[in-house]
């Protein structure tokens, strides 16, 4: 199959359904410059024009309330913010509104195919406000739908599924991915709204992982067959309603659970999935779980501090040994997908 | 129509809001309606005036004071009854309540309590027909206290620099709470002027004149379906019940505002209004009057006996309609 990148992916799937959709429209601030948005949203602005990639001011807010009506008149917005972090000033419409939209109203007030693509950064002194990793945040919230795909494949097949879905949904791109090639079906492959993936089959330890930390987990579990541990890597995909049973089958069959996640792990995806293992009878684990994620404190830009900032393959390793209880002598360092991010955005 | 029955048809409207609204006021001391409620008795004839000149494939969206908007869109009072008393064969199922209320079958699309958030909606919806290029208006309803959101500005400035056909109907009633508006902007804030100043058009209106509200929405939808963009109209009006609830400030020993003052404001009553003007400008009888009175009493009372008697949701429905898809 041929390979394209994860940009290139997302991009290729919003020309798919704008092609297709005429009610699918693209919203935000520089949809239509020429680097599209990191390369996604260039290609639908030449091939659909202005009236359909429409350039906003900035309005996270109202963009959304916009989006939430144009649903209820038949359109399909795709709204995209450049940071998932600008998204926080949408939450109100997001939360309030668009998530309780069809239970508050039983139904009856039709539905809201409304999606919401929002971009994480990692690294290169972005910082504060630029490298948050909102999805526990937006998965608390009943009613909305909280996905982040970790290759291009999915990157691709989650916006299809996304368009064809008629309930709000929040896809969180992460912005080291981006330039990551994978394999890619040229039609219209979805991706399953509503199951995490074994992405590696393993027998030792699980690594239940989102996003890039998905990526760094494979390349960690691949090191490792070297050295004959054999790890599962789940790629969890789905967050909100969150796949249970994926989880709990791989858990009962290694015993031991590494949570890997792109946010704080205080209060976070990691807490829930430590906690729906912890509230599963049987399970028999030969280690307490372990979570990893950033640390406590917002990103910092200067470059020593943020290195400690974000876990390493060097830093999962020195967990896994420790839940393996044996020494682990690394042949070669991983290299870092986050760390090939030359900035500036 | 001339307007004789034009007249007839706005009294008669707005009749059937305050019957309905004083139901809820003598129910709801029975607790049965278990839903924080914002009567709208006193400012029925902007929601009369302004949807009177709809055409109805244009599209409503109101706020948290919102059962005038409702009924005089042509939902149904026995659906809305039901919904304040939860019941499964309320317009949201019972699960929305009072300030959750919508009909598609009327084009009355959805309302929502956090201030100004259907305000973005409309904006949305007229977004929606400016590009599929369809003849059509989005109507939204607020308060004054909708100034004071930053999504208001967000929306007028989109609407403006789109040219939307967004119909923004503001029903100023001096209050938003317990806060009058002295508490919440400068001195001498002129709404209408901040809304021109994105070069919308905008007018003020005496939103107690349901004739008066009624002859300039009808040039407001004239202007937007001809594509002259969006326009604000400012109906001062006044709600002479408390905030939310069924009793009188007065009578619970708030006095943020006088009981002269609501009182001055019940004299000025929509419906006395247009009640005099039937009598006097167009010779209708207070026999014909009392008649439709009568007619409408009934109606109403039918209407809640009815909802009384129909089924609370299932229990087993708890968990249904969180997602649209299956």
């Amino acid at each position: 199959m041929r390979k394209i990148t994860y940009a290139q992916a997302i991009s290729e799937a919003t020309c798919i359904m704008m092609e297709a959709d005429p009610n699918v429209v693209l919203m935000g601030i520089g949809m239509d410059y020429s680097s599209g948005v990191f390369g996604t949203t260039n290609e639908a602005f030449i091939k659909f024009g202005s009236s359909r990639v429409i350039d906003t001011p900035a309005m996270e807010n109202a963009l959304t309330g916009i989006a939430i009506g144009s649903a209820t008149v038949g359109l399909k917005p795709v709204i995209v913010h450049a940071r998932n972090d600008f998204m926080l000033l949408s939450l109100d419409q997001l939360l309030n509104v668009s998530a309780k939209w069809n239970y508050m109203f039983d139904g009856n007030a039709g539905s809201l195919p409304i999606v919401t693509r929002a971009i994480i950064g990692r690294g290169w002194g972005q910082g504060a406000t630029h490298s948050q990793s909102i999805q526990s945040i937006l998965a608390h919230f009943p009613g909305l739908r909280v996905v982040m795909p970790s290759n291009p494949a999915d990157a691709k097949g989650m916006l299809l599924s996304a368009w064809k879905c008629l309930d709000p949904i929040v896809i969180l791109e992460h912005r080291s991915l981006f330039s990551i090639e994978g394999e890619v079906d040229e039609g219209m492959e979805f991706t399953d709204l509503d199951s995490a993936k074994v992405v590696r089959q393993g027998e030792d330890i699980t690594i239940v992982a989102t996003s890039v930390c998905v990526y760094e987990s494979l390349l960690i579990a691949s090191e490792l067959s070297n050295l004959g541990i054999s790890v599962e890597v789940v790629d969890l995909r789905i967050i909100q309603p969150i796949d249970r049973s994926t989880i709990l089958d791989s858990v009962k069959k290694t015993g031991r659970l590494l949570i890997y996640d792109t946010s704080w792990v205080n209060f976070g995806v990691g807490a829930e999935i430590a906690a729906i293992v912890a509230e599963t009878d049987s399970l028999n684990l030969k280690t307490p779980v372990v979570r990893m994620g950033q640390l406590g404190v917002p990103a910092p830009v200067s470059k020593p501090l943020e290195d400690q900032h974000y876990p390493t393959s060097k830093s999962v390793l020195d967990i896994i040994q420790r839940m393996m209880s044996r020494e682990i002598a690394v042949i070669r360092t991983i290299p870092s997908v986050t760390r090939s991010f030359q900035g500036p955005y | 129509m001339n307007s004789k029955d034009h007249a007839l048809e706005l009294y008669s409207k707005m009749l059937e809001i305050r019957t309905f609204e004083e139901k809820v006021v003598f129910e709801y001391p029975n607790g049965n309606m278990r839903t924080p409620t914002h009567l709208g008795i006193g400012q029925e004839a902007v929601a009369v005036g302004v949807l009177t000149e709809r055409e109805p494939n244009d599209v409503i969206y109101s706020h948290h004071r919102c059962h005038n908007h409702f009924l005089a869109a042509g939902g149904s009072s026995y659906s809305l009854f039901a919904e304040l008393l939860g019941r499964a064969d309320g317009c949201s199922g019972g699960r929305g309540g009072s300030v959750h209320l919508v009909d598609r079958s009327v084009n009355f699309l959805g309302t929502s309590p956090i201030l100004t958030q259907a305000v973005a909606f409309a904006t949305g919806a007229a977004f929606a027909f400016k590009i599929r290029q369809e003849a059509r208006a989005a109507i939204v309803f607020f308060g004054d206290a909708a100034f004071e959101e930053g999504t208001m500005w967000e929306s007028l400035n989109f609407s403006a620099l789109h040219n939307l056909p967004v119909f923004f109907v503001c029903e100023n009633n001096q209050y938003s709470t317990e806060s009058s508006l002295e508490k919440r902007v400068p001195p001498n804030t002129n709404f209408i002027e901040k809304a021109r100043a994105f070069g919308i058009t905008a007018e003020s209106c005496d939103g107690n004149n349901v004739e008066e509200v009624a002859k300039y929405s009808k040039n407001a939808l004239n202007h937007i379906k001809s594509g002259k963009g969006p326009f604000l109209l400012e109906c001062h009006t006044y709600r002479t019940y408390e905030h939310v609830g069924t009793k009188f400030d007065y009578e619970v020993g708030r006095n943020y505002r006088s009981k002269e003052e609501v009182q001055k404001w019940i004299a000025k009553c929509p419906i006395i209004s247009i009640r005099k003007i039937l009598l006097q400008t167009y010779g209708v009888t207070a026999s014909d009057l009392d008649q439709i009175k009568t007619k409408i009493f009934k109606e109403i009372e039918n209407a809640f006996s009815q909802a009384e008697k129909s089924p609370f949701p299932l229990l087993e429905s708890y968990f249904e309609n969180l997602y649209h898809r299956k």
